[in-house]
Formats: structure tokens, C-alpha cells, sequence
């Protein structure tokens, strides 16, 4: 399951998606909007993304983690729009044999996700204020 | 040649657009784009130095030849997650 999408993310359908008798391990990550960043407020995230692309780069960003690790099931959906705190933004959910490539697996795709898929995020503050949150420049 | 950018995010806001179209000398490469781009939208020069360019949906080097069927993007520095 790779998906790019507007809706609320289902936590159980992504975990269930990467569901198969050959692991034994499951790793499930939720990326979640936090209230406060450096003591600074947040309300709400709102996120935007080049879509086309985003889609391509997740799909190789699964490709190259399937090579690295003997994943058998992997799934990357992030939202775009407004995610409110605590919703989840993104997950990644990945199952393998053995639990430490699962979680080596899904850390290093979630790390290389904030530093290449084309996505955006801006900072809701209490007093209305808004900006884009400094982010990772891609090399 | 002419091309068409897609522009995202901050550098959405700072064009005003999120689309521009640029006219480009035949052979042009992401370098002159760049070039073309600061010429045209002095003030946008720094955060140009912060972007990376996409075609096709992929990241493209500097020496990168466009040509106009190319789907180009000037991608700001990422924030996803």
C-alpha cells in the first residue's frame, strides 16, 4: 500500500496490509501532529505535496528498502491537507521474519521520506500566524 | 524553447503562481533555468540556492538538458513526515 491521501489515516489497515505467515515480526509507525515544538504552539499541520511524484519516490523508497532487508510487506501512506494534533500524518508499516530489520527497515524509511519525498508542511500557531516549517534541502 | 515550472510550497508563495512559464534557449540545462529564474525573480535567489529541480518526477542534476515535453518542478527543501 502506497498512498498520497486526503483522508483520515486507518492505523489497523496499514498494520493489516503488511499482515503475512512468513513474518514474524510487524513494525507499525505513526507519524503524529505534536502540540508543542521547542516550547512554540502548535494548532494544526497543513501539508501539500507534489502528488505524482510523491507517489514515485515512496514507491522507490520501498523498492530500496525491500533490497536492504528481507521485507516481506511494506506500506508508506502520508496525508495531505489538514492533519489536526495527534493525527497521524504518516505511517509506515513493514513486516519481516526476524524483528530488527523491521525496525531497521521502517526507521530508515521513514528518515529517508522527510529527506526526499516532495511534501510540505505549515505551522498552524494559536494567534494565526502561519509558515512553512524549515525543512530538509534534497541533494 | 518554451517551458512550464511548477512551483510548490514556499516557493509557490514567493512567485505569487504555481506555474510559471519560461522561455529557455534550445539545449538549456537545470543550470540555465536557475539562471533564468534569479534574472527574472531577484529576490527568490536564495531560496533557488535551497531547491532542488525535479523532471519527469525525478530529481534532476544541474547538467540536465530540458527539452519541452519535460514536466519540470523546482522542489524547496522538504518538510514531509
Amino acid at each position: 500500500m502506497i498512498e498520497f491521501t486526503k483522508s483520515p489515516i486507518d492505523s489497523n489497515a496499514v498494520l493489516a496490509s503488511v499482515s503475512t505467515p512468513d513474518a514474524g515480526a510487524n513494525v507499525l509507525f505513526l507519524g503524529t501532529t505534536r502540540q508543542f515544538t521547542k516550547g512554540q504552539e502548535t494548532v494544526q499541520l497543513d501539508y501539500e505535496g507534489y502528488e505524482s511524484m510523491v507517489l514515485k519516490e515512496l514507491k522507490t523508497i520501498r523498492d530500496t528498502a525491500m533490497e536492504r532487508w528481507p521485507i516481506q510487506k511494506c506500506s508508506i501512506v502520508h496525508r495531505f491537507g489538514t492533519v489536526a494534533l495527534a493525527e497521524a500524518s504518516v505511517a509506515v508499516a513493514v513486516s519481516t521474519p526476524h524483528r530488527a530489520d523491521s525496525f531497521a527497515a521502517a526507521e530508515w524509511i521513514l528518515e529517508t521520506l522527510k529527506q526526499r519525498a516532495p511534501i510540505w508542511k505549515r505551522d498552524l500557531r494559536p494567534d494565526g500566524y502561519t509558515e512553512w516549517v524549515e525543512g530538509n534541502p534534497v541533494t | 524553447m518554451n517551458i512550464e515550472l511548477l512551483l510548490f510550497a514556499s516557493a509557490k508563495d514567493l512567485f505569487g503562481e504555481s506555474q510559471i512559464p519560461l522561455k529557455l534557449p534550445t539545449g538549456a540545462t537545470i543550470a540555465d533555468l536557475k539562471s533564468a529564474l534569479i534574472k527574472r525573480q531577484p529576490e527568490a535567489a536564495s531560496l533557488i540556492g535551497r531547491c532542488a529541480f525535479s523532471v519527469d518526477q525525478q530529481y534532476a542534476t544541474d547538467d540536465m538538458e530540458l527539452n519541452p515535453n519535460h514536466e519540470i518542478a523546482m522542489i524547496p527543501p522538504v518538510s514531509g513526515g
